[in-house]
């Protein structure tokens, strides 16, 4: 038997080795041409949508003159970077994308965790379907009727929000109208809507851990509160540092639709974000290459930091994204 | 000993009731803006406003659906949201499989490279005007394709489907059959598209729901109305509060017309959220299946 796997083993590495060579590279491709048809669709649509756009990523580097399209419009070298950089926005746009997006983080990434472990110590079996069934409806709300429940709780005239501060006899609020209660509302309505859906990952990485360890947890007389801390804690670090890898590689890439829904002309000092200024500048004001150059200066800050956050994840936790 | 662990069972009960009450409130906060949202729908409106339809319906009436099913955009911008769910997600659905299914060979020569290949996006993209350049010069702008081709396939959602093939159809299956003669085609169509029936039901959940609420994409590529989907009039009747006058120019007193104003928005929600909600409890346990499936090799 042993010797039979040797021998396969041998085949595998013979056929790597020859698979370099042009000739067997070639018959390869003959040989699994069905798939690779299999495969054209996606490819295709990600040749034209996916790829294609990066070919006017130089529109960042030029000055966008429709007659002459993107290949014959005059280079500018940084000009467009330079504006951005020193425009009143910049610090404002990124300051607001930073707290938006870095409130959200520390506030509600330990949410799902906490709720997953909670769901994971309760005996009742009915009980912790009918809570994970319920949390993770809200995630299945579209982002345009989430944001008009908002705005409709948070009215100041109509709204439920308003009407129990009216009975306590307070002035009543006008959240939207407020930059100072903009971070508040984006931020915890997100975990409203979000968390028990972020729990699942936790939930399945929980159902994975040895049942053993309680046991043995057990034995050497930990409660409850001693084994969350000893066995589940640890049970889901990797499952914890990867997502938060993940997160804070997308730290610059707040999503536009929810800022962009909830902005009004009152709070934008609070609410204009990367993201949805882009959209401005570039769609409503057509100015193409300056637009192109924000979200290029985006996407390569975005870069660098996950590529940061992987390289203290790798040194403190030996868990790599790649 | 003994002690310790009578102890541990005192602390054990009291941290079980703890997580219960924490629990049970999660649920109440969870569960009573949906079922307010519901009730004030069909309530009466002054109830709605005097803080009267706050647990219980109040006056039940049906006004508020009268008024949206009698205006004609909020039916145009179903009928546009349902063609482009059934058509989009079909492509999806298929496309996905298609080639996940190659990905999911180890024998495949082509494996790495187009993982390779599909990865690249995720992290670099060209933006939001390279892609809105293209799309004009494609000559897609204001057309219903471009609501469906603009996301063709999702790189999660075939590394998803990947995962599920990788786990479902053993490599030497397809050995056995070219055995017979069996082409890869033939192979993927009666031998793998009829096992995989659970992932594609978690395709095409994970697509359907994405396209059923699709917002960003409309208001970019989209300018004629009549092409408008669902969530396009929903904004503009729930963010921008642009209730269309039909609907309550036969009111006279403007009080009252901006109570009819928050009757009706009540009623959008649910009626833009019913298919999707009612769909869910029966679904739900494909998303799970499909979260844990892409978590794996996230």
């Amino acid at each position: 038997m042993e010797s039979l796997l040797d021998i396969s083993k041998a085949e595998k590495k013979n056929k790597l080795y020859d698979s370099i060579t042009p000739n067997r590279f070639k018959r390869t491709i003959i040989k699994d041409w069905q798939l690779y048809v299999l495969c054209a669709p996606v490819i295709i649509y990600f040749l034209i949508f996916e790829f294609g756009p990066m070919y006017g990523v130089q529109l960042a580097f030029k000055d966008f003159i429709i007659g002459k399209g993107i290949w014959g419009s005059p280079w500018v070298g940084f000009k467009h970077f330079e504006r951005f950089f020193t425009s009143y926005q910049f610090n404002i746009i990124l300051r607001n994308t930073l707290v938006l997006s870095i409130y959200s983080l520390a506030a509600g990434f330990p949410f799902p965790v906490i709720l997953a472990i909670m769901l994971n110590n309760i005996r009742g079996e009915r009980f912790k379907k009918i809570v994970q069934t319920t949390t993770y409806a809200p995630h299945f709300i579209s982002v345009v009727v989430f944001c008009g429940m908002i705005n409709i709780f948070l009215s100041p005239s109509t709204g439920i929000v308003n009407f129990f501060i009216k009975q306590l006899r307070l002035e009543p609020i006008f959240f939207m109208g407020k930059a100072s209660m903009f971070s508040h509302i984006f931020v915890w309505s997100d975990i409203w809507q979000n968390t028990g859906w972020a729990a699942i990952v936790y939930i399945a990485a929980l159902s994975g851990i040895n049942p053993e360890l309680y046991e043995a947890a057990k034995i050497d007389g930990a409660n409850k509160l001693k084994s969350i801390w000893h066995v589940d804690l640890p049970g889901i670090m990797p499952t914890i540092i990867t997502l938060l890898i993940m997160r804070i590689g997308k730290i610059l890439s707040l999503g536009f639709q929810k800022a962009y829904l909830l902005q009004t002309p009152l709070n934008i000092d609070a609410s204009e974000i990367i993201a949805t200024y882009t959209y401005k500048v570039g769609l409503l004001d057509a100015q193409y290459s300056y637009s192109t150059a924000i979200g290029l200066f985006n996407t390569v800050v975005n870069i660098l930091l996950l590529i940061m956050a992987n390289q203290l994840s790798k040194k403190f936790n030996d868990v790599s994204l790649w | 000993m003994k002690n310790n662990s009578i102890k541990n069972s005192i602390d054990d009960t009291v941290f079980e009731i703890f997580v219960y009450i924490v629990l049970g409130i999660t649920l109440i906060l969870v569960i009573y803006p949906l079922y307010f949202i519901l009730i004030a729908s069909f309530s009466d409106p002054v109830g709605v406003n005097t803080g009267k339809a706050m647990f219980f319906l109040y006056n039940p009436s049906l006004e508020g659906y009268k008024r949206i099913i009698s205006d004609n955009r909020i039916w145009s911008g179903y009928l546009n949201t349902i063609i482009y769910t059934a058509v989009g997600t079909t492509i999806n659905v298929v496309i996905t499989m298609m080639i996940a299914y190659p990905l999911s060979r180890r024998s495949f020569s082509g494996r790495k490279a187009i993982t390779l290949f599909l990865l690249v996006p995720m992290y670099f993209s060209g933006g939001m005007i390279p892609q809105y350049l293209l799309v004009k010069s494609l000559d897609l702008l204001d057309t219903r394709a471009i609501m469906v081709l603009l996301s063709a396939a999702s790189v999660y959602n075939i590394i998803v489907a990947r995962s599920f093939l990788e786990a479902n159809i053993p490599e030497d299956l397809y050995e056995s059959a070219s055995m017979d003669g069996c082409s890869q085609f033939r192979f993927f169509s009666a031998v793998v598209m009829p096992l995989s029936k659970a992932i594609i039901a978690v395709l095409a959940l994970f697509y359907g729901v994405s396209h059923w609420n699709e917002y960003m994409r409309a208001l970019i590529y989209l300018k004629k109305e009549s092409l408008y989907p669902l969530q396009l009039i929903l904004s503009s009747i729930l963010i921008e509060n642009q209730v269309s006058a039909a609907m309550v120019d036969d009111v006279l007193l403007m009080e009252e017309k901006n109570m009819l104003k928050e009757l009706i928005k009540y009623g959008v929600i649910v009626v833009a959220s019913v298919p999707v909600l009612v769909a869910y409890p029966f679904l739900q346990k494909f998303f799970i299946k499909g979260v844990m499936l892409g978590s794996i090799k996230g």
